[in-house]
Order: C-alpha cells, then sequence, then structure tokens
C-alpha cells in the first residue's frame, strides 16, 4: 500500500543541527588551523633561541663569511684552489669533488649492477652462485665498513711509493693511491675534440636517417660500424694527421717518492670502489627484477616473428624492463649521490668535510647546514626531475 | 570384397626390426647436471672456465688470510707481525669492549639482560605460530625500551648510573636502531596519512617533512643533529650525544618508513576505504580497523627492509663521536698495542661479520614473510 506524500508536508530546509566539532568540515578547517598554530609556533621558538643562542655566542649569522679567505688546504681537486680563494669558493670546490665522485660511482656501480643483474639469472650455475654471493655479501655491510675496508684495510697497507706495486703502462700502486702516466695536451689537441663532436654529431644524423629509411622502405641499415669509424676513427685520423698533440708524462721513481704523472689520491679510490661495489648489488637487484618482469611470451612472440635474440632483447625485452627498473633506479642513482657525503670520514673533501671544515673554524653552523641541505635537496630534485622525463619516455603508451 | 582387396594390399608391413633408436640422453646425474647448468653452450663453457679462473685465483687467498695463515692467539701486536694472515687475537683481545664499549666491567650483567630480553622479545615475533603476537609487541615496542632505559641508564632502584658516554661498541648499534624502529614505525604510520589526508595543510606540512628528510644525507642530518640541536633549544635545556644522535635517526627513517606504508595505503582498493564509511566508521576508526592493517601487512618486507637500511646507516654515528661497533673497532686501529697491518682488515671484516649476521637474518625473514603473506597471488 503505498503511502501518499502529503503535499502540504513541511520540506526539512534547514539543516540538521550538528554540533560544531562533528562537522566534518569545520573539524578539518579546526584541525589545519591548529596544526599550522603549532608549526609555526614550533619554528619561533627555534628561531628565538637560536638567535639567542647565537648572538651570546657572538656568531654573525647570514652568510657574509663566505667571503672571508678560506685558509686550508684542499687535498684534492679539480679546479685550481689555493689557502687564499674564500670559503664560498671552497665550498664549490667541495661540491665538485661531489659530483665528480656521485658521477662516476653512477657509472661503475650501473656496469657492475649490470653485469652481475644478468648473472644472477645466468643459466650457467657458477656465475649465478658467484652472482648472489656478491649480492647478498655487499647488501648487508654498512656503506662506511667498506669504505674503511678498502681504506685501512687495503689501501693503507700498500707498500711505500718507492717499492710500489707496478701495474704495467706507468700504472702503479702504493699507499699514496694510483699513480698514472699524465696527458699532457698541445694546443693543437682541440682539432681531435672538434672532430670527436663532430663523429657525434654525424653518428646521430646517420642514426636519424637510417630510421627514417627504414620507416619508409622497411630495408635495415647497421648503424654500429659507421658509428664506430665516426666517434672513434674519425678524431684518430685527425689525432695522427695532427701530428700527435698529445704526450704522456709517466710518473718517475725518485728516491722516496713518484714525482710527475697523475696522483690519484687513496681517498678517492677507497670511497669509489666502496660506493660502486655497495651500490651496485642494489642495482643488480633492480635490473634482475626488472628483467623478471618482462614475462617470457613476450620473448617467445618477438622469436616467432622472426626476430634474432640480439633485436629481441634490443627492441623487445629491454624497453619493457626499462619501465620497471628506472623509477628504483633513481633512487639508487641518488643513494649513491649521498652516500658519496662518507666522504668525510675519511677525509676525501666532498662538499660535507669541506662544509665541516668551515663550520669548525668559523662556528657557522646554522648557515654551513642549510647549505648542505639546499645542495643536496637540489641534486635530489634535479635527478628525479631527469629520471622522471626519462620514465616518461620509455613508459608504456596505451590505448 | 576384391575392392577391399586391393586396399589392403595397400597397406606396409614392416618385416624386420627398425634399427634402435640411441638411448635418451641422460636426464640426471652429474655428468648431465654439469652439461646442462655449466656446459650447455660454447660461450657457457667459457664463462665457466672464466669464472673457474676467477674463482681459483681469489679464493685460496681469502681462505689462507681467513683460516690458515691467520693468527688466533696472542697477547699482543707481536704475535701478528711477519707475514701473516688475517689477526684474529686481536679481536679476540677486544672482544668484550666490541660487545659493550666501556660499559663499567661489573654492570656489564645490565646490558647482558636488556641483549636477553631482545631476543626474547624477538624470537617468538619472528615465529608464526607463536601465540599472544599482541602482547608480544607490545611489549617490543613500549615494555622493551623503557625497562632498556632504565637498565642501562640506571640511577634508580638502587642501580648505579652509567653516562652514555660509556656505552659502546654493538650495545650502541643496537640502542640507536632498536629506538630509531620503535620511533619511526608510529612516526612514519602517521606521516603516510598525512600524506595522503583529505586536508591541504595535514598533506602539505607531511609531503615536506617526508622530501626533507629523504633528499640529504643521514650525514648531515646527523650533523644537524648534533650541532644545531643545541643551539635550537634554550640555554640551560641541552641533550646528550647518543639521544641527539637517536633524535636525528628517528626522523629520518620515519620518512623513509612513510614512504614504504604509502605504498600499502596506496594498495587498498577504494572499495574498502568507501565500505567502510558505509557502515558509518570515523576516519581513525576506517585506518585502525579497516585500511592499516591490510595496507601494512602487504608492507611487512618493505619495512623490514628499511629496517635494515636503518641498522647499516646507525655506523655513521661513528662521525659525530659516537662509538657504536664500527667506531670502537675504528677506534682500536691506533691501539699501539695491536697496531699492525693486519689488524685494521680483521677488525673490519669482523665487524662485517657481525652487520652481516643481522642484516641477512633480516632479509632473509622479510623474504620467508613476503612468501608466506603471497599465497595465492603466484603465477
Amino acid at each position: 500500500m503505498a503511502h501518499p506524500i502529503a503535499e502540504d508536508a513541511p520540506l526539512r530546509t534547514a539543516e540538521p543541527r550538528v554540533s560544531f566539532l562533528n562537522d566534518p568540515v569545520k573539524r578539518g578547517l579546526l584541525v589545519q588551523f591548529v596544526l599550522l598554530v603549532l608549526v609555526v609556533g614550533f619554528f619561533a621558538w627555534i628561531v628565538t633561541n637560536t638567535a639567542e643562542n647565537l648572538q651570546r655566542a657572538n656568531i654573525a649569522s647570514g652568510f657574509g663569511f663566505l667571503d672571508y679567505r678560506a685558509g686550508f688546504d684542499i687535498a684534492q681537486s679539480v679546479v685550481p684552489y689555493s689557502q687564499d680563494a674564500s670559503y664560498g669558493y671552497a665550498l664549490l670546490v667541495g661540491f665538485i669533488n661531489t659530483l665528480v665522485v656521485a658521477v662516476l660511482g653512477v657509472v661503475i656501480a650501473s656496469f657492475i649492477g649490470l653485469l652481475v643483474g644478468i648473472g644472477r639469472l645466468s643459466s650457467n650455475w657458477l656465475v649465478r652462485q658467484i652472482s648472489t654471493a656478491y649480492v647478498e655479501t655487499f647488501r648487508n655491510i654498512p656503506p662506511l665498513l667498506v669504505i674503511f675496508f678498502w681504506y685501512f684495510g687495503v689501501l693503507a697497507v700498500l707498500p711505500q711509493p718507492r717499492d710500489a706495486l707496478s701495474l704495467g703502462f706507468g700504472f702503479s700502486l702504493s699507499n699514496r693511491g694510483m699513480f698514472t702516466p699524465r696527458p699532457l695536451f698541445e694546443p693543437a689537441f682541440w682539432v681531435v675534440v672538434a672532430g670527436f663532436a663532430v663523429g657525434i654529431a654525424m653518428t646521430v644524423a646517420f642514426s636519424a636517417w637510417a630510421r627514417r629509411k627504414q620507416m619508409r622502405t622497411g630495408q635495415q641499415t647497421r648503424v654500429l660500424p659507421a658509428a664506430l669509424a665516426l666517434i672513434v676513427g674519425l678524431p684518430l685520423v685527425l689525432f695522427v694527421l695532427a701530428g700527435s698533440p698529445m704526450s704522456l708524462e709517466f710518473p718517475q721513481q725518485t728516491r722516496f717518492n713518484l714525482v710527475g704523472g697523475l696522483q690519484v689520491k687513496p681517498e678517492f679510490i677507497a670511497l669509489m670502489l666502496a660506493l660502486s661495489i655497495y651500490t651496485a648489488a642494489f642495482i643488480a637487484e633492480i635490473v634482475r627484477a626488472g628483467i623478471l618482469a618482462v614475462s617470457h611470451g613476450q620473448t617467445e612472440a618477438a622469436h616467432s616473428l622472426g626476430l634474432r635474440p640480439g633485436p629481441t632483447l634490443r627492441l623487445i625485452v629491454i624497453p619493457q624492463a626499462l619501465r620497471v627498473i628506472i623509477p628504483p633506479l633513481t633512487s639508487q642513482y641518488l643513494n649513491l649521490t649521498k652516500n658519496s657525503s662518507l666522504a668525510v670520514a675519511i677525509g676525501y673533501p666532498d662538499l660535507v668535510s669541506v662544509g665541516g671544515t668551515i663550520l669548525n673554524q668559523t662556528g657557522q653552523a646554522v648557515e654551513i647546514v642549510i647549505i648542505w641541505m639546499a645542495v643536496y635537496l637540489g641534486i635530489s630534485l634535479a635527478t628525479s626531475l631527469f629520471m622522471n622525463w626519462f620514465n616518461r619516455r620509455v613508459a608504456l603508451v596505451e590505448r | 570384397m576384391s575392392d577391399l582387396q586391393a586396399q589392403t594390399d595397400l597397406y606396409f608391413v614392416r618385416r624386420e626390426l627398425a634399427p634402435p633408436e640411441p638411448p635418451p640422453e641422460r636426464t640426471s646425474g652429474p655428468v648431465t647436471w654439469l652439461r646442462k647448468n655449466l656446459f650447455a653452450t660454447p660461450t657457457d663453457a667459457v664463462m665457466t672456465i672464466l669464472a673457474l679462473l676467477f674463482v681459483a685465483y681469489a679464493l685460496p687467498g681469502i681462505l689462507e688470510w681467513a683460516l690458515f695463515k691467520a693468527v688466533w692467539d696472542g697477547a699482543d701486536r707481536t704475535a701478528c707481525l711477519g707475514d701473516v694472515g688475517a689477526c684474529w687475537a686481536f679481536v679476540k683481545a677486544k672482544f668484550p669492549q666490541f660487545i659493550y664499549g666501556r660499559y663499567p666491567l661489573e654492570e656489564r650483567w645490565r646490558v647482558d639482560i636488556v641483549f636477553f630480553l631482545l631476543a626474547a622479545g624477538l624470537i617468538p615475533m619472528a615465529i608464526p605460530a607463536a601465540p599472544w603476537k599482541r602482547f608480544n609487541l607490545i611489549f617490543l615496542m613500549l615494555v622493551l625500551p623503557v625497562v632498556s632505559f632504565l637498565l642501562l641508564t640506571g640511577g634508580a632502584f638502587g642501580l648505579e648510573e652509567v653516562e652514555t658516554a660509556l656505552w659502546g661498541g654493538l650495545l650502541v648499534t643496537l640502542v640507536v636502531s632498536y629506538i630509531g624502529i620503535v620511533v619511526s614505525l608510529p612516526l612514519g604510520i602517521l606521516l603516510a596519512l598525512g600524506r595522503r589526508s583529505d586536508l591541504p595543510a595535514v598533506r602539505f606540512f607531511s609531503i615536506g617533512f617526508i622530501e626533507l628528510w629523504r633528499g640529504v644525507p643521514l650525514i648531515t642530518v646527523l650533523f644537524m643533529a648534533s650541532v644545531m640541536l643545541p643551539l635550537f633549544l634554550p640555554a640551560g635545556m641541552n641533550f646528550n650525544k647518543l639521544l641527539r644522535a637517536l633524535i636525528g635517526v628517528a626522523l629520518f627513517s620515519s620518512a623513509y618508513v612513510a614512504e614504504v606504508i604509502r605504498g600499502g595505503l596506496q594498495a587498498i582498493p577504494k572499495g574498502q576505504y568507501e565500505a567502510a564509511r558505509a557502515l558509518g566508521l570515523g576516519y581513525w576508526q576506517m585506518m585502525r580497523l579497516i585500511v592499516l592493517p591490510q595496507a601494512l601487512k602487504l608492507v611487512i618486507p618493505g619495512i623490514v627492509n628499511s629496517f635494515i637500511s636503518l641498522l647499516k646507516d646507525t655506523s655513521l654515528v661513528y662521525i659525530i663521536g659516537l662509538f657504536d661497533l664500527l667506531g670502537i673497532v675504528r677506534l682500536n686501529f691506533s691501539d699501539a698495542n695491536w697496531a699492525t697491518p693486519e689488524t685494521p682488515a680483521t677488525g673490519l671484516v669482523f665487524a662485517a661479520l657481525v652487520f652481516w649476521i643481522f642484516c641477512f637474518g633480516m632479509s632473509r625473514y622479510s623474504q620467508g614473510l613476503e612468501r608466506r603473506l603471497n599465497t595465492g597471488h603466484k603465477r
């Protein structure tokens, strides 16, 4: 029996009366307001305390100290540096050192990681076991310990430079690090550099042409030989034509030391080895997971389309594996960059280590820590922006 | 009839035996195993030989150093001089220091009790069949930290006070990582919820907090904790070094735990949230009863992994002047009684072994857990 609705039934126009605290919108606003007050209050409290403490310690805040004379040495620097440079410049030198370690470390770690990651999936039992042992060993040891191991356990107990272990070709290893021949460039060397650049540009153009041709006619052109000829061959030819404008300065054995040549300090070697070996263990796992994530059907489908194993890997498996690999790989690269700050423990002059020295000399703790955080946050942000861009390029484009 | 006869004539009947096929390749036995796993293709064979050469080159040297030429006993450095391998005598002599640091000799039983309580709490927690998980968790997260604090610092119940400056070795490593875990788990849950909150201010602060800590290296955080915390506090209020490091480590790791838990929250289908709402549950009831139990279960392996990195990261407290296991090993390199060329490598290998046992154990546990929780989703 239908219940007729009376035409004149009062419509409920007024909102039901709810307590202020039970209205989700208002409560949300209240919660946010309280949080805002708490956070702002907390920061205000910190800032006033800091200002008072600094005043009591007679430390002028602000970044003015960056222009003062540094007055300390930096053992290793890519760019010229002297004690008379400013604190700001010293920090820049440290930052460049950080970048050098990070970039080299990323390259070496990726290389080892790729090898070991593929080795973990190898059908060869021995290779698989060795790779697994590598990953399980280094994943579970603190990176600082690995750095110490290389620095104190291996490099520090090598012989003195005068009985350095010779590795041939002017390379030698001693407790002062590795000595290598130093390339001396003559002015005409720019021709070779230019040739290299032209070679790369022409290779890019050539591969673009080859791809267009394949799209148009279906005919494939082999790019690799041409690329090799352009990138390696062209500079080589120019090098000979310009009359070999580069010579090598070999380190000379003197009574106590090696003179000349290029010296790679043990701090750098230890840091480099430790960071790349440690990070490679993680990269190997990421590579393995990425390859496993591409289902076997993809490989079979590629084979049934007539692709040989090489192109299958290059055109089918790797592009799909990269999708899975890139996000965690990015965070590993960032980890390596951040871990390079462990340099401070063995005295490699990176950003943190140089900053620490300045902090001890000037007492500008707040400013130094802010600079550190800003730089590392900047690196993190820049890397993740780049990797996100790259990730978007390789991401699956769905219908 | 003749038609049928003609048809049958077409059939061919073999009158003698066919030549026997060669026996099938063996599918078991050592030779087959070798052929399948080591010498399947020429490339494979080359790789095997290279790998064998590598093992033959590396393994004898390692074994000789660690075992055959190692020094096991000795009173001081003279035992480990000359052409010898690892100086285990050094580790043997310094072992108590590596475990307790400079904790007073007659008070070390307190540390032992704490280690025992930790094991007593962790072992049943790790065994799936063990009962009373809830009480176990409460014991680990609340009771144990308080009891350990009272026991280790002393100064109450007639226990002698022991300054934290005297703590060291494995004790500090475990204290820092354990407190880091206990603080970062709830803080991480709150931050993860905050990051997914509908309230813009809450979300903004959570994102800011998480990304700030995740973007900087732990060393700068520790430096900040050690040089800036005293500046942040009003005059007269001060923390000791260990507490400062603890604050830094806990905040740092809570940001990482928060990101892991966020992954779990995102994996819960929207229907679960809506169903909880439809039942009339409030936000906290929904999270506590419906969402978090599912989300946390999903990310336990990830959480354990971030605890592994936390344990490894505790070694950095050495840089701000605390002597954890690695720090105390490093400190002993300069002990004139034991300074030999082999001492650093031996001490570090020992420390590596201790870290490795803890981390490997945890990672195995998390893998086992992953397998156990994944039943039914296997492809």
